[in-house]
């Protein structure tokens, strides 16, 4: 029990004697994971658009592909970034392996079949003719879609809920693809691994409460956005 | 002659190499309303989607304004309005509702407000205006449904079966609301529909479409007095319907100008009332003209003569004139008793209380308007 207890302590006092490490490592893995989630969600909502309103041929087999996606192993997306981005490798001329941009990459990988996955599903919750009776009051291509992305916004704040906890709380290929490299590529995952590798488990705890706190923080956002009561 | 609103020309819509809908011309005029009907599965809402520019046709054109409608479709849609079979609210509160097509071609917040207000009171929604659109009832959201698509003051209004999900009371006090509102505005509209009785209340012309071709367009009595062929005739039955006029009405009876002779009609519209006089066929009694008068409780007796016999099987359909068209169906032995033939004079009789009458809203536009 003590363990636990000074890791708590640990936490606050990480948090709150201004450590710059840790506020570092705290904004890097949020904008990284933030970033991910965000290719993930521009990616898989064009996608889901596609396979829930234009129904193309073979939906149900690419939906199976995404549905499996999200069961991706980390690693297995890890290593298919690492050597994509390795020196000699396709994307080698970008040399983004071992920067941030190389995370943004991989979580984006991890999360974009589970976003376009549940986003399909939510989208195919709605009336098939809603898309048609919006483009006959008048929407443009983009209007139409806003307004079906707001009529769907309780699944698909649960698609991009779930897209940016696959991301966040990525640790293999994180490291795989990031190196870990202390004040560059240091997230709160592989930080934590690190510590608890050096037997430091206070430090390697007190990051856990913070990742836990942080994800917190992001879906109470993100779920105080889904419930609110429909603007008038 | 006008020109029309809205046109097809040699259209074909063709999904996975079957043809779904194939029209050679139809013309939608200014101010007129337009009754498509058709039985399940005959391409009827494909036909919408095409006018409404919701889809491009596989071959041929649509026609807006007498031009080719060419480019993008948005500046097209932004001229009409659609109003589907179910009511597909948006998430919102009626009043947001009402006034989203208005917010998505870009009207002003007042002149918005203005028109959502009119709409609200022409459809009696006005008490809804700040309800969230998921508590409606079925008919309060096609209420809805049907003030967002007049708020747009639409150049034309399309409506997909508009009340086919709603309970009978329901229907009847929204078609109500319906005629009035498209006699009030002039607005041009094209309604379909499977159920004939609707096309009959609201439409100036009907179209019959079956298995995606249109087999008759023309004024509702000619249509369904003079079916094209026998299988327009077996979806509309063959009916006597007939344009007339309520000269009086005394105690529940109604005496009814058609065709320059009357007929009397058991009905409560007050005298002035614009009508279609409907009557089945087999209702119609046909006997020799020079057969003596007995007493019966038929209140009507016409001097009719015979046009056309036609033939359908165990059974004949007469066609008289009797200063208006009149069928009648009767046995073939019937038929053969009493010689009929073209040319024959008869006399044809039916009960008051065989007579429908259905209300008719003033003349709106049309073809020859």
């Amino acid at each position: 029990m003590d363990l636990i207890w000074d890791g708590i302590r640990e936490a606050f006092r990480l948090i709150f004697t201004g450590n710059g490490e840790v506020y570092e490592i705290v904004l890097l893995s949020l904008t990284v994971s933030g970033a991910a989630t965000g290719m993930a969600l521009v990616i898989g909502l064009s996608m889901a658009s596609l396979l829930a309103f234009r129904a193309p041929p073979g939906r149900t087999l690419v939906l199976s592909f995404l549905n499996s996606g999200m069961a991706l192993p980390p690693v297995v997306a890890g290593l298919v970034v690492a050597v994509m981005l390795w020196r000699t490798g396709p994307l080698g001329q970008l040399h983004l392996l071992y920067t941030p941009a190389a995370i943004v990459v991989a979580q984006a990988v991890i999360a974009t079949p589970v976003v376009t996955a549940l986003s399909a599903a939510a989208l195919q919750t709605l009336h098939p003719r809603l898309r048609l009776q919006i483009l006959a009051l008048g929407a443009s291509r983009w209007q139409a879609a806003w307004l079906l992305f707001r009529e769907a916004r309780l699944p698909l704040l649960a698609a991009v809920m779930a897209g940016f906890g696959a991301a966040i709380s990525e640790v293999g290929a994180t490291i795989m693809v990031g190196g870990n490299i202390k004040g560059s590529t240091r997230t709160l995952t592989s930080a934590t691994v690190l510590e608890v590798q050096r037997g430091n488990f206070e430090t390697a705890m007190a990051l856990s409460f913070i990742l836990l706190a942080l994800v917190y923080a992001v879906n109470l956002y993100l779920t105080v956005l889904q419930q609110r009561r429909r603007a008038s | 002659m006008t020109r029309p609103k809205l046109g097809l020309r040699g259209v074909r819509v063709e999904r996975s190499g079957r043809t779904i809908l194939a029209v050679e011309e139809l013309d939608v005029f200014p101010g007129e309303v337009l009754a498509v009907v058709g039985p399940n599965g005959a391409g009827k809402s494909t036909l919408v989607s095409l006018l409404a520019m919701l889809e491009r046709p596989s071959a041929g054109e649509v026609l807006f304004d007498g031009e080719a409608v060419r480019g993008g479709l948005l500046a097209y849609r932004r001229r009409m309005a659609v109003v589907f079979q179910e009511a597909l609210l948006l998430d919102t509160t009626v009043e947001s509702n009402v006034g989203s097509g208005l917010a998505l071609r870009g009207v002003p917040r007042a002149e918005r407000e203005r028109r959502v207000r009119r709409s609200l009171g022409r459809f009696g929604i006005e008490s809804l205006a700040r309800r969230s659109a998921h508590t409606l009832s079925g008919g309060e959201a096609q209420r809805t449904s049907l003030a967002r698509a007049l708020a747009l003051e639409p150049e034309v209004l399309l409506l997909d079966e508009p009340f086919a999900s709603l309970d009978e009371p329901t229907r009847r006090t929204l078609i109500d609301d319906l005629d009035r509102a498209l006699s009030e505005t002039g607005t041009t509209a094209v309604l379909v529909s499977h159920d004939r009785s609707e096309a009959l209340r609201l439409g100036d012309r009907v179209a019959v479409l079956i298995d995606g071709r249109l087999r008759q367009v023309g004024q509702p009595s000619e249509v369904f007095a003079a079916p094209a062929d026998e299988e327009v005739a077996a979806f509309l039955g063959v009916e006597t319907i007939v344009p007339g006029l309520v000269r009086s009405l005394d105690e529940g009876l109604a005496v009814v100008e058609v065709g320059g002779g009357h007929v009397e009609a058991a009905s409560t519209l007050p005298a002035g009332s614009e009508v279609l006089v409907c009557l089945r066929p087999e209702d119609v009694v046909v006997g020799p003209a020079a057969a003596p008068t007995a007493a019966t409780s038929a209140r009507n007796r016409l001097s009719a003569v015979v046009r056309r016999v036609v033939n359908t099987g165990p059974q004949v359909r007469v066609e008289l004139d009797a200063g208006f068209p009149l069928v009648a169906l009767i046995t073939k032995q019937s038929l053969e008793e009493l010689g009929l033939a073209e040319g024959s004079p008869v006399v044809a009789s039916f009960k008051a209380t065989a007579v429908h009458l259905i209300p008719r809203h003033a003349q709106r536009g049309g073809p020859s308007a």
